[in-house]
């Protein structure tokens, strides 16, 4: 069964078309992965899902409901988290901090519980901390919990996004980039964590340039070029592809 | 309720605790130390510096916590201050029963204001928040209603009374607006430290971040700023009755930007530095009265230094804590070496 299917969506910035006629489907507990040049359109595409952008036409079926151009916060609520290609961590707050902004969407305080701190608030407080602190050794960030964000080196800032993103409890997770500016050693535990992602029985839609990782992680995947989708199918079918060779993996052999 | 204050939240209400302890002292040492009259210059100058605090607080929250641009916060002042001046003058209410009027009325007319400029970035809304204390004023001014006196303003406005106490001498005031600087500093430390706080400066550093989080930007930049009105509505109240004749000029550009430095010179988002701030600015002014036109060199310099060379202000806020060392360790990770062995061996 599909998670999301996204239907012929269409979204132009004054004369650019962005992105163009894109349709496809991620089931659920999948691990997909949107590939294609720079400039293809695929973090529009993920913008799209997010809610950051409206779409000009088409729409998004999420879990069975239509979540076209619902604002971004509501969509995060009814599952859907995100990284951010360029890390958009709050880097001048503590590590757990990070983590706890994921955690903000199921919790319930509201101004006066914050203010006259009933039992409630203090047990939802800690509940929180301690899910925080879960998801930041689930990626191998616990030791640096009251370190600031900014201070994590760059591989480990990705994963701090990625606990963010974790600690909102998604059933759908996109990762942007996941593995930019990351090393070999980096790039293989990330690997290995985008596996257990997974294993918690969460689906992945994946954008990342280093074919050896999207090779080996994902059932699907799905190529844009201009803006439109060029290929879909398995890693094996779309290394042979002719059409994707000349435009994106030709370069690569 | 104070109880399970985390380690380092222990220490600040300690502090704070101790600060007011000493600040009720006050009026008593300055009997005792023989101050002239009783030292009621010296408590007038204390009691404005005790609004300002509170009223500086609550831009805080808008300012300093949410990062947003508010320059034109002395409008909520006016209208808490106008709502009690006119409720208790024309309408005979009773100081205290205009209390609430004048928190709400200015959160409502915070609230309508803000619905239309709340998404605007910095600059636009620093501009948009002028404008409204320009209008405020000029309203004031020109007598809306028939019921702001003009330029005069009001005056004769009743002392504030509670079970028969009337707050009628300046250390009674002292007392009165102390203590509600002092209940200011215990909620709005509360709130920094709760679900709401955090929310608001997850925003402030990133609003794209925060709503990618889920949080409804908006939303808490509104509840913000409403709150903030509503304090300074308060706050008004006890303007009011403390100097019993309100006139527009009370309110001008000038005073929002007073507040505005105070919150950025202070510390954004630093109680503390807040409470720092007011006693700087509101005093000092104070006590240079008599060389009018160096104060005015000498604050400007002061601004510019500041920003140059401690651009976070004087007592920046301090980090949040969490009691999370014990979990360190204690829940698996998603990375098992193993699996990162064989796919770095691959």
């Amino acid at each position: 069964m599909s998670l999301i299917s996204l239907q012929n969506l269409l979204k132009t910035f004054g004369g650019l078309v962005a992105v163009t006629g894109v349709s496809f489907e991620v089931e659920e507990n999948s691990i997909v992965g949107l590939i294609g040049p720079n400039g293809a359109g695929k973090t529009t595409v993920f913008n799209i899902i997010t809610g950051n952008y409206r779409p000009d036409s088409g729409e998004v079926i999420f879990n069975g409901k239509d979540i076209t151009g619902r604002a971004p916060h509501d969509i995060v609520r009814m599952g859907i988290a995100r990284t951010f290609q360029n890390i958009r961590l709050f880097q001048d707050m503590s590590v757990l901090e990070n983590v706890l902004a994921g955690c903000h969407c199921r919790m319930k305080a509201g101004l006066f519980s914050s203010m006259f701190r009933p039992p409630s608030q203090r047990r939802e407080e800690k509940e929180a901390v301690e899910r925080a602190m879960r998801e930041l050794a689930f990626v191998g960030l616990d030791a640096q919990f009251a370190n600031l964000a900014g201070n994590l080196s760059y591989g480990n800032q990705r994963l701090l996004e990625i606990a963010r993103a974790l600690a909102s409890d998604p059933l759908f997770l996109i990762l942007d980039e996941p593995a930019g500016g990351m090393n070999d050693q980096e790039t293989a535990a990330l690997t290995a964590l985008i596996r257990s992602i997974q294993q918690r029985g969460i689906t992945i839609l994946l954008i990342e340039h280093d074919m050896n990782l999207v090779m080996r992680v994902c059932r699907k995947l799905v190529v844009l070029e201009y803006g439109a989708m060029i290929a879909e199918g398995t890693p094996a079918a779309i290394k042979a592809n002719p059409q994707v060779i000349e435009a994106y993996l030709g370069a690569e052999d | 309720m104070i109880a399970d204050f985390r380690s380092n939240g222990h220490v600040s209400l300690g502090l704070g605790l101790l600060f007011f302890l000493v600040m009720a002292a006050v009026p008593t040492a300055l009997e005792l130390g023989g101050a002239a009259r009783g030292g009621i210059a010296q408590l007038d100058m204390l009691n404005k510096i005790g609004i300002y605090a509170a009223l500086a607080l609550s831009l805080n929250i808008i300012l300093g916590q949410a990062g947003m641009f508010h320059m034109g916060h002395t409008a909520f002042f006016a209208m808490g201050a106008y709502a009690t001046a006119i409720l208790n003058t024309a309408y005979k209410w009773p100081v205290f029963a205009t209390l609430p009027v004048a928190g709400l009325s200015a959160a409502l007319f915070a609230f309508i204001l803000a619905l239309p400029i709340i998404h605007l970035r910095g600059d636009y809304l620093l501009v948009v928040t002028i404008g409204i204390v320009e209008i405020v004023g000029i309203a004031l001014k020109n007598n809306i209603f028939g019921l702001t006196g003009g330029a005069n303003g009001i005056y004769g406005i009743a002392r504030p009374e509670i079970l028969g106490l009337a707050f009628s001498t300046p250390k009674l005031q002292y007392y009165l607006i102390w203590g509600f600087a002092a209940l200011s500093v215990l909620l709005f430390y509360l709130l920094e430290h709760s679900r709401f706080g955090r929310a608001l400066n997850y925003i402030r550093y990133d609003d794209v971040a925060a709503s990618g989080c889920g949080i409804n930007v908006s939303r808490y930049k509104l509840t913000a700023f409403t709150l903030g009105a509503f304090w300074a509505g308060m706050a008004g109240t006890l303007f009011a009755a403390n100097i019993r004749t309100i006139e527009p000029t009370s309110f001008n550009f000038y005073e929002s930007v007073i507040l505005f430095a105070i919150v950025i010179l202070g510390g954004s988002g630093s109680i503390v530095g807040v409470l720092l701030g007011s006693f700087l600015l509101i005093g000092l002014q104070d006590v240079f009265r008599g060389f009018e036109s160096a104060r005015m060199l000498v604050f400007g310099g002061a601004m510019m230094l500041m920003m140059i060379f401690r651009p976070q202000g004087l007592l920046p806020p301090r980090r949040r804590r969490y009691e999370a060392r014990p979990l360190v360790g204690r829940f698996p990770s998603g990375i098992t070496r193993s699996d990162a062995d064989k796919e770095g061996g691959a």
